[in-house]
């Protein structure tokens, strides 16, 4: 059975953006599609290991998720993404160009977080996929 | 002999509990029971359409006192 492919392209650094990208990758990755995430500009900080702080909300949403997700109400988007990873078929790629500019190695980043492609890779790969772009 | 789990997804907003159904599947055998709470209604909705096309069994749906109970059996 060919799967279906669904890639996921961050491009914002905001909390409300990252939320929603993490949920549509990782339903879709539970629910057999091959998912490709492509961490871009501003959505590759908050994947640094203990840069827990940093995601700031763009609106009143993003402000009542965080409230949230303390106290487990609003799964968080890092563990949906890690969940993804474990659970399904998702390959998580930083931007090559995005470490290069934050001057961030590999071992800087998650555990879940695959090595890093640049764009032609990712377009290649991402060929024949449906695209969703935060 | 088939079991029957209960994943306590109460108080998640989604996909919360699905997530905690879908770890629970694949802990267990063909056959098997899970009983997912949830006091998130989109996750009321968004697991029997998962369930159904992820090859497994949708038993039922009862809602009690603002927690929706969601049935289903591992199929595969």
């Amino acid at each position: 059975m060919s799967a279906d492919k669904t890639c996921v392209v961050i491009v914002s650094g905001s909390l409300e953006r990252i939320q929603m990208a993490a949920m549509v990758a990782s339903v879709a990755a539970v629910s057999g599609h091959e998912v490709l995430v492509f961490l871009a500009m501003n959505a590759l900080s908050p994947f640094i290991k203990g840069s827990n702080t940093l995601v700031p909300a763009e609106g009143e949403m993003g402000e009542l998720m965080r409230e949230l997700t303390g106290e487990k109400k609003v799964p968080d988007f890092r563990m949906l993404f890690e969940q993804g990873v474990e659970l399904g078929d998702m390959k998580i790629y930083p931007c090559a160009m995005a470490m290069g500019v934050l001057g961030v190695e590999q071992q800087q980043l998650e555990s879940y977080v695959g090595e890093s492609s640049g764009l032609a890779k990712f377009l290649n790969e991402a060929r024949g996929g449906q695209v969703w772009t935060f | 002999m088939a079991e029957k789990k209960i994943v306590d997804g109460r108080g998640s907003f989604c996909p919360g509990p699905l997530m905690e159904l879908i770890k629970a599947l694949k802990s267990s055998e063909i056959g098997d029971e899970i009983e997912v709470l949830s006091t998130d209604i989109g996750s009321a909705k968004d697991i029997p359409e998962w369930v159904k096309r992820g090859g497994h069994e949708y038993i039922s749906t009862v809602e009690k006192n603002g927690v929706w109970h969601i049935t289903v059996r591992k199929g595969k």
